[in-house]
């Protein structure tokens, strides 16, 4: 199998050259959070005053884990490193509860991410002759963005359709012969459904590759779709803290993902002990930015587990590679690609005066794509007894919960106290989904 | 204003049982009713001969529940006599909001019972007469 390197210095990089860049690039970091009031009071308390308090990747260990709750509690710009004149871009994402996080990136910043994404993508054997339709949502949703500009890097033909509009996605396909995917796996399975209904065959298309993310899914998945579309599926792993989508991928020999380690640390972590974990055990997957400016984060805790596989590639890339993801450490459900918490609908649904605190969240399956169901129970105190009254209350819970999560949950109304009344040990979640 | 009792019920088996047998368990009396429809619910309109009581009833097991204010209105049973009350409150600018009625006493007295935008008894009742109608009050209704 032909290998092909997008960087072939800083991808087969031996493990001791690469160990010294990242100690390089972590001084640099550390310098750049320490401009942060956040990381300043933070690493002073762990006796970090500047980079010359970093000796050997081992102090690594001094640094505090940054979570998701300190991204809500700096937001909007307690993280942000640099002047506000360098910054290019910025990318928000959903919060735990109401408030979001922010990423802000510099040129350099959108730079580096952009090489990145090229090199996931010319490890996969796909080059400037294939045909990319990017069918991940585009905006803050980092999916859609990150790829694009990396295959427009490789100097892919880039069809920037986003997400949804299944015919018209289809049509293009056939259209302009498209080869290369980026997409959901349960939106991928929904678009086979689909070609016959458009008159087409998946031989009358020239697909040759899909990159697949932003949903867990299975060896077995994999195999489904290969088999199904005739074509190689890549696993790809992103999330917005650390870009998106270019943080580790798959190559041409489909046997986990590699991670981009010039560009970030990874630490696999027990999620009790916070002892570091070694190769094939499952853990938390700490990363640590190495070359982003605009807004450093170090030992960032994505609450996603995994583990990391044994052994070294046949494509010769000294970075690791990160097995699919296992689970999560807390509650967040994926809906279609999209991450949501239970605490931001609890808070939408607690700020609506006509409907009371017991609510239930469903998802199920609609064909292959997920569907959230929000029940919520009509509060009697604040009925007024009229049918226009609620049927507005149940497009004001869908309407705000759009607002909240961006996601159309289908609302089901119900009477009082029929719902699991509202405690602790109440089962809020019943996701009744077949895992892909 | 005479009160009609609306209740939300989510549209599954043995709702009506429940609603009912609450009724009937406070000695309360339906006289007339109705159900909009709307899939996973549906509102039920009941005309009861002791609403307050039945309200708190139905209140105090957790329904969501209210009591609206409507008119009660003595139509003759004979051909015409709707359209002619309803050209009346168009002429009157008055919007009915829904409605609903049966035959008390075929050939004779039919009941139409209204949700209008208008509020003020006083301009409704003159309204009606112009037109010949009866307005029941609750008690008349309730005893007929």
């Amino acid at each position: 199998m032909e290998i092909k390197y997008w960087n072939k210095e800083f991808e087969t990089l031996d493990k001791q050259s690469l160990k010294k860049l990242q100690l390089a690039r972590l001084k640099e970091t550390v310098s750049h959070a320490l401009r942060t009031p956040f990381y300043k009071a933070r690493l002073k308390k762990a006796g970090i005053n500047g980079p010359e308090d970093i000796k050997t990747l081992d102090d690594l260990k001094k640094i505090p884990f940054t979570t998701k709750d300190d991204l809500r509690e700096c937001y909007p710009n307690g993280l942000l490193s640099v002047p506000l004149d360098e910054v290019v871009r910025i990318h928000t994402s959903s919060g735990t509860t109401g408030t979001p996080t922010v990423i802000y990136h510099t040129g350099e910043d959108i730079d580096h991410w952009t090489d990145l994404v090229a090199r996931s993508i010319t490890a996969t054997g796909a080059g400037k002759s294939d045909v990319f339709q990017n069918m991940m949502s585009y905006g803050m949703f980092t999916g859609g963005l990150g790829l694009h500009y990396g295959a427009e890097r490789v100097g892919m033909t880039v069809i920037p359709i986003g997400g949804g509009n299944t015919k018209r996605q289809i049509q293009l396909m056939r259209d302009f012969k498209t080869t290369v995917l980026h997409l959901t796996p349960s939106y991928m399975l929904h678009i086979h459904s689909k070609i016959g209904e458009c008159g087409f065959s998946v031989k009358s298309l020239n697909l040759k590759k899909a990159y697949l993310g932003a949903e867990p899914y299975s060896e077995n998945t994999r195999g489904k779709v290969e088999d199904l579309f005739g074509i190689d599926v890549y696993n790809s792993y992103g999330l917005s803290e650390m870009n998106g989508p270019g943080v580790a991928f798959e190559c041409v020999h489909k046997c986990g993902m590699h991670t981009w380690e010039d560009a970030y640390i990874l630490e696999i972590n027990d999620p009790k002990t916070r002892e570091d974990l070694g190769a094939e055990k499952e853990g938390e997957i700490v990363f640590t930015t190495l070359t982003r400016k605009a807004t450093p984060l170090l030992r960032y805790r994505t609450r996603d587990l995994a583990f990391v596989h044994k052994g070294e590639c046949k494509c010769k890339r000294a970075h690791r590679r990160l097995s699919r993801l296992t689970g999560r450490t807390d509650d967040m459900l994926i809906v279609n690609g999209v991450n949501v918490y239970p605490s931001q609908i609890e808070e939408v649904i607690m700020r609506i005066p006509q409907v009371g605190n017991n609510y239930q969240i469903y998802l199920e399956k609609e064909g292959t794509l997920d569907k959230l169901i929000v029940k919520v129970e009509i509060y009697s105190k604040m009925f007024g007894g009229d049918l226009g009254e609620i049927e507005a209350l149940k497009e004001k819970v869908k309407i705000e919960l759009r607002a909240a999560i961006v996601i159309n949950a289908a609302i089901e109304l119900h009477e009082p106290g029929v719902l699991p009344v509202f405690e602790g040990k109440a089962k809020r979640v019943v996701d009744t989904r077949q895992k892909l | 204003m005479a009160k009609q009792l609306h209740i939300f019920l989510e549209n599954r088996p043995g709702r009506l049982e429940a609603v009912t047998q609450a009724l009937y368990d406070s000695k309360v009396n339906i006289i007339a009713f109705t159900i909009q429809d709307r899939g996973d619910f549906g509102l039920m309109k009941l005309m009861v001969n002791k609403p307050e009581q039945a309200y708190l009833a139905l209140a105090d097991k957790g329904y969501a529940c209210a009591l609206k204010d409507v008119v009660f209105i003595s139509v003759p049973d004979k051909p015409g006599n709707l359209s002619r009350l309803a050209t009346l409150l168009l002429k009157n600018k008055i919007n009915i909001i829904d409605a609903h009625g049966f035959v008390l006493d075929p050939a004779k007295v039919g009941i139409c019972c209204l949700e209008l935008d208008e509020k003020d008894m006083k301009k409704i009742r003159k309204i009606l007469a112009k037109g010949k109608f009866r307005v029941l009050d609750e008690k008349e209704l309730y005893e007929i």
